[in-house]
Parts: C-alpha cells; sequence; structure tokens
C-alpha cells in the first residue's frame, strides 16, 4: 500500500449511496486534514455536526471566569486559582474513576466511600500503634485496598449479573459503614505524616516547577511529533506540521501559565510559592489513563463494551473480565482521590460525605463530555469537569454564598451541560 | 464415489469420498449432518456442498433449519451427527473460535459493529495488532485501507469515521470487509440485504460477487429471490430440516425454488436447462 489515497476513478460503492456532508463530517480533523486551514474547516464542521467535544466546557469556563471575576476581583489571583485548582483535584481524580464506570454504560455510586476507605486506612497504617508504616507503603496498600475491593464489585457485577447501579449503591453504604468501624468513636484521625499532608498542602520549588514542566512539555512534543512522523510515514493521512507545532506550543503555554501563576507568592504571612504537587499527582494519573483508554487494548474493548457489548462478545473480547478490571481501575482511582483528600484535611473524619462527592464526581464527568451511556468520554473530560464544579464551589464561596445556593447553581450547570450536548447532537442523523 | 444427493454440473468439483486433503474436493462439505433440540429434529441427515470461489444461496421458509444450520457450520452449535468435511478432512467445529481457526467468518443480520468506534476500530475489535502494548494504529489502518479497496469500497471522507454515521449499506460493507480480514476461507452472510434500500442492496450483493471472484466461498441465507437468483452460484433449499434441493442456480428458477421451498419437491423444470434437481431424499 503507497501512500495514494484511493483514486477517484476506481468504483466508490459508498459514494454509492449517497453519504451526506453532515454524516461525513463527524471525522476526527486530524485524521483527514492535510493543512491548517483543512483542519480548522473539518474541525468547525465536526462541531456543526453535534460532536462538539470539549468546546462547550472551555466555553463555560472562560464564562465561569468572566463572571465570577466581575463579582470578585479577587477570583482571578494567582492564590485564589491555585487554591481552586487543590480543591478541585479530589473532583477530578473522582470523576476520572467514574469515567471507567461510565464509559461501559454502568455507574459507581460506592466511589465517593471507597475513597474514604483509602484514606481511613492510609491514616491507620502510619500510626505508630500500628507499626508506623512509611508513608509510601501505606498508600500502596490503601490502593491496593481499593483496587480489590473494584474487583469485588466488578466481578459481582459481571459474574452474577447484577446491575451496577445496585451494587454500588450498597458499596456506598457498606463502606461508609466500614469506614466509619474503622474510625471508631473518635470521630477524626489526625494525619501527622509530613509527606502524606504534603501530598495535598506541598509545593515544589519554583525551579523544580519549570523543570517539570519543560521535561513533560518536551515528552508530550516527542511523543506528539513521533506518532505524526509514522503517520506520514506509512502514508497515511496525519496532521500538517503546522498543527503539530501549535498543539506543543499551546501545550507549553498552558504549562507555563501554571507555573507562572503558582511560582506568584500567594502567601499571606509568609511568602508561599510552587507548583503545588497535587497538580503533579492529577497530570500522572490523567497521562496514565488517557493512554491507558486510548492506546491499548483494554481501552479499545472498554469503548466497544459501552458501544455495543454484543459486539464485542462476537469479536471475542472477554466481557467480564474487561468489566471487573475497569471497576477496579475506577476503585483504586478513587483511593488515591480518597488520599488526595485525606491529606488535604491532614486528618480523616467523620464528616466525610461520599454520597455528595460520589454525585459531584458524575456530574464533573458529564460536564467534561462523557455520555451517560457509555462508549464516549475521556479521562481529561473528567479534569475540565471537575476545574468546572471546583470553580463554582469556589467562585460562590468568595461572595459568600451558601452551601445551598451551591448546590443549585451546580445543578443548574450539569442540566446546562447535558442539554447543551443534547441538543448539539440532534442534529445528527444517526447515533443517540 | 459416494452419492451426496447432489446434483453436479460437469464443471464443478465433485464431493469425493476420500477422508484426504485432496485437491478435488469442495472446500465444505456436509454429510448426513443432524441437529436436534430436545424433541425437536432440526436438521435431518442434511447433505451439503460449499465450493470456494462460488456464493451458495440457502433458501427455505421460516422455521426450514436455516439459522440452525449457519450456526452449525459456524460452530455455535455442535453437529449431533454426520460428518463435517475442510477441504476433503473432516473436522470438529464445536465453538466459534473453531470455526474461526479454520477461516469460516460470519456475518449477521445484526450487524454487530460499536458505532461508537471507527472503521478500522471495528474491523480490527477482538485483533487488534500491537506493538509493545500500545495499539499499532498505523498498521491497523494501512490493513483496513487494503482490505476496503481491494473490495472496491471506499469511503467518501475518512475510514476513521464513526460507524454510527454509515448508512445501512455501508455498514454492511464494513460488517463484510471486517469478515475477509482474516484470511478467511468461507464467508457466511444471514439475509445481507434484509434491511437495505434498492441501491443499497446492489452494492451487497456486488460486494458478495466480488468476494467469489476472489476465491472466497460465500454462503448467503436469503429470503429474497431476486438477490439469490443475482449473485448465487449454487443454490440449496431446505424444508423441515431436510436439503430436498441443491445444485447449480441455473437448474432453478423462482417457481422451482418456491415449490421446494413450501412443499418439499417441485414437479416442474426449466425450459432451457437440463434436468431439475431432484430431492435429497434420493440419497437415502
Amino acid at each position: 500500500m503507497t501512500g495514494v489515497r484511493p483514486s477517484v476513478e476506481q468504483e466508490t460503492v459508498l459514494d454509492a449511496d449517497g453519504i451526506e456532508p453532515a454524516t461525513a463530517a463527524v471525522v476526527n480533523p486530524e485524521l483527514v486534514a492535510h493543512s491548517l486551514r483543512e483542519y480548522v474547516g473539518a474541525w468547525s464542521a465536526r462541531i456543526r455536526a453535534g460532536e462538539t467535544g470539549v468546546l462547550p466546557v472551555i466555553v463555560g469556563l472562560l464564562l465561569i471566569a468572566v463572571i465570577f471575576q466581575t463579582l470578585n476581583p479577587k477570583f482571578l489571583t494567582a492564590g485564589n486559582l491555585v487554591n481552586l485548582l487543590v480543591q478541585g483535584a479530589v473532583y477530578m481524580l473522582l470523576a476520572m474513576s467514574e469515567v471507567f464506570a461510565l464509559l461501559l454504560g454502568e455507574i459507581d455510586l460506592s466511589a465517593g466511600f471507597v475513597a474514604g476507605v483509602a484514606g481511613i486506612v492510609a491514616a491507620e497504617l502510619i500510626l505508630a500503634a500500628n507499626g508506623g508504616w512509611p508513608w509510601w507503603a501505606a498508600c500502596l496498600a490503601a490502593l491496593a485496598i481499593c483496587a480489590l475491593i473494584g474487583v469485588l464489585q466488578g466481578t459481582i457485577i459481571t459474574r452474577i449479573g447484577l446491575p451496577s447501579f445496585v451494587v454500588t449503591l450498597a458499596g456506598l453504604l457498606g463502606w461508609q459503614g466500614v469506614m466509619l468501624k474503622i474510625l471508631g468513636n473518635g470521630g477524626t484521625l489526625p494525619i501527622n505524616d509530613r509527606i502524606i499532608n504534603d501530598l495535598a498542602n506541598g509545593n515544589l520549588t519554583p525551579a523544580a516547577g519549570w523543570a517539570i514542566m519543560v521535561v513533560v512539555v518536551a515528552g508530550f512534543g516527542l511523543v506528539t511529533w513521533m506518532r505524526e512522523a509514522r503517520r506520514r510515514a506509512s502514508g497515511l493521512v496525519a496532521p500538517p506540521v503546522s498543527l503539530t507545532a501549535l498543539k506543543v506550543a499551546a501545550v507549553a503555554a498552558a504549562g507555563a501559565i501554571v507555573v507562572l501563576i503558582s511560582n506568584t507568592d500567594r502567601g499571606v504571612l509568609v511568602p508561599v510559592r510552587g507548583v503545588p504537587w497535587v497538580i503533579l499527582i492529577v497530570l500522572a494519573v490523567l497521562v496514565m489513563w488517557t493512554v491507558l483508554l486510548g492506546r491499548t487494548r483494554f481501552g479499545r474493548y472498554v469503548y466497544a463494551i459501552g458501544g455495543n457489548a454484543e459486539a464485542a462478545r462476537r469479536a471475542g473480547v472477554p466481557l467480564a473480565r474487561i468489566r471487573t478490571i475497569a471497576f477496579a481501575l475506577a476503585s483504586l482511582t478513587a483511593g488515591v482521590a480518597g488520599i488526595i483528600y485525606a491529606s488535604r484535611l491532614r486528618s480523616v473524619s467523620t464528616n466525610l460525605d461520599g454520597g455528595t462527592l460520589v454525585l459531584y464526581a458524575v456530574a464533573a464527568a458529564v460536564i467534561g463530555g462523557t455520555s451517560l451511556f457509555g462508549g464516549r468520554g475521556k479521562p481529561m473530560h473528567a479534569v475540565l469537569g471537575g476545574v468546572v464544579i471546583a470553580a463554582i464551589d469556589n467562585g460562590m464561596g468568595l461572595q459568600g454564598f451558601s452551601a445551598a445556593s451551591k448546590y443549585i447553581v451546580t445543578a443548574l450547570v450539569l442540566l446546562a451541560a447535558v442539554t447543551i450536548d443534547a441538543v448539539a447532537r440532534r442534529g445528527r442523523t444517526t447515533g443517540r | 464415489m459416494v452419492s451426496t444427493g447432489q446434483v453436479l454440473s460437469p464443471a464443478e468439483p465433485e464431493p469425493t469420498g476420500s477422508t484426504s486433503n485432496d485437491q478435488s474436493a469442495p472446500l465444505l462439505e456436509l454429510r448426513g449432518v443432524n441437529k436436534r433440540f430436545g424433541a425437536v429434529q432440526a436438521l435431518r441427515g442434511v447433505d451439503l456442498v460449499v465450493p470456494g470461489g462460488q456464493v451458495t444461496a440457502l433458501a427455505g421458509d421460516n422455521g426450514a433449519g436455516k439459522s440452525v444450520l449457519i450456526k452449525t457450520i459456524a460452530g455455535i452449535h455442535g453437529a449431533d451427527g454426520g460428518q463435517v468435511l475442510w477441504n476433503g478432512r473432516a473436522v470438529h467445529v464445536r465453538s466459534p473460535r473453531d470455526a474461526a481457526a479454520l477461516g469460516i467468518e460470519t456475518v449477521y443480520q445484526d450487524l454487530a459493529l460499536c458505532d461508537n468506534l471507527d472503521i478500522v476500530q471495528n474491523m480490527f475489535l477482538g485483533r487488534e495488532r500491537t506493538s509493545s502494548a500500545l495499539l499499532d494504529e498505523e498498521a491497523m489502518e494501512t490493513s483496513a485501507r487494503e482490505t476496503l479497496t481491494s473490495l472496491s469500497v471506499t469511503t467518501v471522507r475518512s475510514i476513521r469515521q464513526p460507524v454510527a454515521s454509515l448508512s445501512g449499506g455501508q455498514r454492511q460493507a464494513v460488517a463484510i470487509a471486517k469478515s475477509v480480514l482474516w484470511n478467511s476461507k468461507l464467508v457466511i452472510m444471514d439475509e445481507p440485504t434484509a434491511a437495505l434500500g434498492v441501491a443499497q442492496t446492489a452494492m451487497v450483493l456486488d460486494l458478495v460477487r466480488r468476494l467469489a471472484d476472489r476465491g472466497l466461498a460465500v454462503m448467503i441465507v436469503s429470503h429474497n429471490m431476486n438477490d439469490v437468483f443475482q449473485v448465487a452460484d449454487r443454490l440449496a433449499v431446505l424444508y423441515l430440516g431436510r436439503m430436498v434441493a441443491a445444485g447449480p442456480a441455473d437448474q432453478f428458477d423462482r417457481q422451482i425454488v418456491v415449490d421446494y421451498m413450501t412443499t418439499g419437491e417441485s414437479r416442474r423444470r426449466r425450459d432451457d436447462a437440463g434436468p431439475v434437481p431432484p430431492a435429497g431424499e434420493v440419497a437415502r
């Protein structure tokens, strides 16, 4: 096969039954465009065809920023923006956990209290009374327990064939009970390990922030460039070099902005500066799950099961195993969120409201563009949705609104996000 | 030579009694295949020859056993009795995996494609190519394009289009192309044109013809006599689980097939053709 595209003279059977331009346009523009101009054309055609991608959530974020900034000029200060990202980290992680379940067309209601279990297990293990595990061993043990919880729930769902809604609802109640049991009568278990507390509260030195930023951007640039060079070499349609450059430049700019903002002194009494560790943790989880879902067989099967489980079964996909692994990864990610949550509060307490957390996580994933019906969504959507939820929470907090108003506004934003998606898709000829 | 009850034109390879891997043996041959579900005898001593490079149409009224027969060949049901010969060699097809290993692919009526995946992803579903644990998208896209091009199926924009955006005929084309991607030797299609319009039906039948021209054996199940006579080289008619007639398509006409389908016998003959194929019982 040479790099030549199929010639026009060739009998084009698919042409024969008259494909409409609107349906032809829903192709990833990267895969059809030869030049930047074509790319922009294909991209806007795709949006008009209802494949809006992350555009609504980006526009939404800009709107939120403008509204809160006009209400309160403190909103867009370096200190508040960093604060917002740190507050949002738990939502972002939990939403990424939820993406695994949502992609299958399932739901995981237990994520919030599975996170709680991770927090309490890590907090207990580092206590001197329990042998004083090193921080990393305690965290790994907590994550392993979460993964096992996921395997247990996934096995019940797939092998016995119960609805995930019910099984994870039982999880929501049961793991809350387990968490409270471990907490005992004390109600609050403080964490005194410096490193665990730093996971959510610590900062890199400004120089380290820049260094990591450069490494991350260089890595991203290299991977992107090599991938596209390989496509060009195999004679496939590859995005234009200008676009590749633009993409890398955009990531570099975003990274630089985050580092610049984070390195601005945001302390009140003592100077505080540097990129928070937790941003790196979220980034690492995001990269890992993006590669897993987008570039491996496992990920492909998750999307296939969410799209048409019967087709996947006939194609030889081991449905039960893939589903169980997906639930295990969902719980594992929830465990990461739980450790961050505990770290941020420097304690684990009975106040942890896993029910609200998990519903916020589902909302974040959906606001970001993940479908509740399975087969559509990305970890990136969860992160963007998490930022939206955190921004609303933070912005309204600055204005002194009550929790009641926050819930109402978050509800409206969730409805708006789903409505935009549904209306955008109505123009499509097929598909949901 | 063992009589199989088939009417064979001189040009065709004759089924031989030999069980060795014989050049003249048809790709697939069934001898006296039985299938029983509880009290229901779904297939009674079915004989069938499916040669390579030809389209064999399987006709029969509802309940005649067409689906059971193709599912038996595809390994979904095991046969209770009788022999299945593949290239003249006796084989046991106990699971779809066995069938796939022999080179038997089935395109089911409900197309079994994932709407949210693109054409390449659907074609390679379950058999993705990887390089160092990551999906090798380039290799898959190149092969998928080669296969589609060789079948003269070319999409308008891109083979990276999600299947959700395709028309019924295009989806059928993708499902068929998927089945030939794997070096398959026999492609079984269950009602491939059932839900399609006129133009799309013509397109799919063209595609069926092209598969046979590539040397594959194609077996289609169809209710539609127009389709059957347009594309089939051979016909086989099932009636209440028995193979009542089988032979080259030019020995049949519509009325004869309908007679066989509805009564299990026909006293008519085609004006321009040789003797009407006798009923399958002749063999026993």
